[in-house]
């Protein structure tokens, strides 16, 4: 466990299990997450991150373990926890009858914050959600980009400690995605930790200062984004692609170089420190793939080292 | 950690005190909504009357009312159609829409995720449809005076009376959506209240029927609606007015406590 | 290329299979429900209601008793609710909640075999909820003549006169503000309230009459006992009541071709 940076950590959780029947989805989670940290939450679908999320909220109740979630229980305090969170979920749940800028009074008025605070808060989170022209507008006319910035302004309302966000970007075009990041950047600046479940690596290498890799609701890894690589990947790879039916017998044609080889049924990967002498080594035994490519290592292949390629659904 | 009495600890996980905020939010709704689809809700129990009353009526003639007077058949039906109304929109409200608000709209889901509990969802959303119950009964009853079904001034009380009849339905709607996982189930209440409305002395009394399927209706709790508005709307009491009164009392009281008990598998997982 | 010519000549059958199927998923409620209401409906009202009624009704009902005369408006009735239901959500949920029509429009389908395969779905499930009450108010000695079966088929075309124009307008509707629920508090309830079903159409004060006679419903019902009691009423006026519901669901029918075809291509 590490040691406490600066005093209490704001959430901490012990062997924290969630059975639905006889299914864990969450199968003895511990993790301690600082005050200004922001950490995340990797892991294919139906690792347990939503529900460890949820249980964080205190809208789900654990089966077994201990959770404090600044210093409270959210199974027992669970408004108390909840008045000190900003709860971003995976899918927009905006209240599609009322009007945009409503959307932010009214979720004010559920943790009984007064009026004349709500007004200009929800007036200055629509400028950050760069949604000041839509304040009038429908939810129902959003397109799926501002929506999601609402749902991150709503989060908000109540100037949260802590920030909840479950897959914050999935389904948005690169432009909105890039927008999201800045404004969650700015958030980690003003000191809001930040807990974020994601699939996309990218992401998590830009928000994240520390993360655990969870699949079928036990941690396979913990670190830093780099950290991560570096125990779990090398530093380049070399992916070649010599047509479906070539890949696997160049394989033992290629045996011994770079670190570790991974047979794929469209490409063969390289796992090396140096990924151009690699295709050297490779070009010198006389294989002439159809395309090469030498990239950095990233989080992406960690992901994949430790959870599999099959599918999970 | 002060552990404190675990009924102090189940309390505070579910309530804030804060339902005002979910009454607000159900009045502002329903302003931006469609207000005809609201105010239509007025108009089906004044059309039965209308209906039944009119044309039945002129084939019925004159019946015995609660008292054993005459009472023309419009002034025997009306009260029964203001507690079965009170019911459809309790049931409606508690169930349908609790459903499609959670299963659908995902509102709970969002309002759960703020300092509100469980119970402070419940208490708006049972008061949302409370408030709608009285603004329709307060509409029916001015239309039966207005058509001089109601003599007598006690009729006034028709309105608090349909407001009680309307808690009980819907304190208990909500614990049974509770139970509910799919669309399929929610119609199964529609199947249990349809013979209720029928049944339940709506449009005839109920003497005949044997004694056996007398008994069981009076066991159900629209009859003793019925019963009760009937008696109010003439001014006329019996101890039995007493029984009504109470049979809903402890309805309420248990659909609070049903639905309290509830609450974590209706709202929280 | 086989598939195409196929899904051309049988394609509506294809769309109604997809419908049966999505119908099939409610077969208990539906079942429980087209015995339960009948059964229900003709002891509350054909029993119950009977005994205040036959009472002093003066031969309003032509000799028969209450119940004889209530059965076959309650079929008829049963038809217009299901048709009512049947060519509203599912429309919406074909086009805007779940956009269930865009799939098989997707394939070889043509738009107006959607429509066909719709209608002709409902027109299977209305034939045999209507079979289904027509029997139940036999077995309760409401039907005395021979020819009443045949108030089966008239309830389904009673059903689609009021469902088709339904059709159309359901499928016209872009942005749900609660229309649906409009339509049956001030459409559908009024017809089965002022459309001789509890009671003959006389008995109405003269200014609410016109509603029976613009309403498929009364339509059907006047069909329906002549059927299944042998209620007396010239040749033309029954030919009168038939023609109605046959133009009807034509002009319904063009209006929901003409309807989808516009929100497919736009």
């Amino acid at each position: 466990m590490r040691a406490a940076a600066n005093g209490q950590p704001v959430i901490s959780a012990q062997d924290l299990r969630k059975c639905y029947g006889d299914f864990a989805a969450v199968d003895g989670l511990s993790f301690e997450v600082q005050a200004g940290e922001s950490f995340g939450l990797l892991g294919p679908n139906g690792a347990g991150k939503s529900t460890t999320m949820r249980m964080i909220g205190g809208v789900s109740q654990r089966t077994s373990g201990t959770l404090a979630v600044m210093g409270l229980d959210p199974d027992d305090h669970g408004p108390e926890v909840r008045a000190h969170l900003g709860v971003v979920p995976q899918q927009d749940n905006l209240d599609e009858e009322l009007k945009v800028r409503d959307n932010l009074v009214v979720y004010g008025r559920y943790f009984g914050l007064p009026l004349s605070y709500l007004r200009p808060k929800a007036d200055e989170l629509l400028e950050f959600a760069q949604l000041s022209d839509k304040a009038n507008a429908k939810v129902d006319s959003l397109s799926g980009g501002m929506k999601r910035r609402l749902t991150i302004a709503r989060a908000l309302i109540n100037e949260p400690r802590m920030l909840l966000l479950d897959e914050p970007t999935t389904g948005l075009d690169p432009q909105a995605r890039h927008i999201l990041w800045d404004r969650l950047f700015r958030l980690k600046e003003s000191g809001v930790t930040l807990i974020l479940t994601t699939h996309h690596m990218d992401e998590a290498e830009q928000l994240c200062d520390r993360l655990i890799v969870v699949d079928k609701g036990r941690i396979m890894a913990e670190g830093s984004p780099a950290e991560l690589i570096r125990r779990y990947s090398t530093r380049e790879v070399l992916e070649l692609r010599f047509g479906s039916q070539r890949n696997t017998t160049a394989v033992d044609e290629l045996r011994g170089i770079g670190d570790r080889i991974e047979a794929l049924p469209d490409r063969v990967l390289i796992y090396a420190r140096d990924g151009e002498a690699a295709l050297e080594e490779a070009t010198l035994r006389g294989l002439h793939p159809v395309t090469s490519l030498v990239r950095r290592s990233s989080l992406e292949d960690v992901f994949l080292r430790l959870t599999g390629r099959s599918l999970v659904d | 950690m002060r552990r404190q009495p675990a009924t102090a600890r189940v309390f505070r996980a579910l309530y804030s005190g804060n339902a005002r905020a979910v009454i607000g939010r159900g009045l502002l709704a329903t302003r931006s909504s469609n207000w005809m689809v609201m105010v239509s809700g007025f108009f089906e129990p004044v059309l039965y009357l209308l209906s039944m009353g009119l044309g039945l009526g002129a084939l019925v003639g004159a019946v015995e009312g609660p008292a054993g007077q005459e009472i023309s058949y419009a002034a025997y039906i009306a009260p029964a159609l203001l507690a079965v109304s009170a019911m459809n929109g309790a049931v409606y409200d508690s169930t349908w829409n609790v459903f499609f608000k959670m299963t659908f709209a995902k509102l709970y889901e969002s309002m759960l995720s703020t300092s509100l509990g469980p119970l402070d969802v419940a208490i708006g959303e049972i008061f949302l449809a409370l408030l709608r119950g009285a603004l329709y009964a307060t509409g029916f009853t001015a239309v039966m005076m207005a058509m001089g079904l109601a003599t007598s001034p006690w009729a006034l009380l028709l309105i608090p009376a349909a407001v009680l009849i309307a808690f009980g339905f819907a304190s208990l709607g909500m614990g049974i959506t509770s139970f509910m996982k799919t669309f399929q189930q929610m119609d199964w209440i529609n199947f249990v209240m349809l013979p209720m409305f029928l049944f339940s002395a709506t449009f005839y009394p109920l003497d005949v029927y044997p004694q056996v399927v007398q008994w069981i209706i009076q066991a159900l709790p629209l009859w003793h609606g019925v019963e009760l508005l009937r008696q109010l709307s003439v001014g006329v009491f019996s101890p039995a007015t007493a029984v009504h009164i109470l049979y809903y009392l402890v309805m309420i009281l248990v659909g609070m406590v049903l639905t309290t008990r509830r609450l974590r598998q209706l709202f929280l997982s | 290329m086989v598939s195409a010519s196929r899904a051309r000549r049988f394609g509506s059958w294809y769309y109604a299979e997809h419908s049966l199927r999505v119908m099939n998923s409610y077969r208990w409620v539906l079942l429980a429900n087209s015995v339960g209401s009948p059964v229900v409906y003709l002891f509350a009202m054909g029993i119950g209601l009977a005994t205040l009624v036959d009472q002093n009704d003066g031969g309003a009902f032509g000799g028969v008793s209450y119940l004889a005369f209530l059965a076959p408006a309650l079929v008829m009735s049963a038809a217009v609710m299901t048709a009512a239901t049947e060519f509203t959500y599912p429309v919406m949920d074909g086009f805007k909640w779940r956009r269930v029509y865009y799939g098989p429009h997707a394939s070889p389908l043509g738009v107006h075999q959607i429509v066909n395969g719709h209608i002709l779905a409902v027109s299977i499930r209305l034939t045999a909820g209507s079979a289904a009450y027509f029997g139940i108010t036999a077995l309760f000695g409401a039907a005395p003549s021979a020819w009443g079966w045949l108030s089966v088929p008239i309830a389904v075309s009673c059903g689609l006169a009021f469902g088709l124009p339904l059709m159309a307008y359901a499928a016209s509707i872009r942005e749900d503000k609660g229309q649906f629920a409009l339509v049956m508090r001030f459409i559908v309830t009024p017809l089965f309230l002022f459309s001789g079903t509890f009671f003959p159409l006389e008995s109405l004060p003269g200014y609410l009459r016109w509603i029976g006679w613009i309403s498929p419903l009364w339509h059907g019902t006047e069909v329906g006992r002549t059927l299944s009691y042998g209620y007396s009423q010239p040749a033309w006026l029954i030919i009168t009541h038939m023609a109605f519901l046959a133009g009807l669901a034509g002009v319904g029918w063009i209006l929901a071709q003409r309807a989808y075809q516009r929100r497919f291509s736009g």
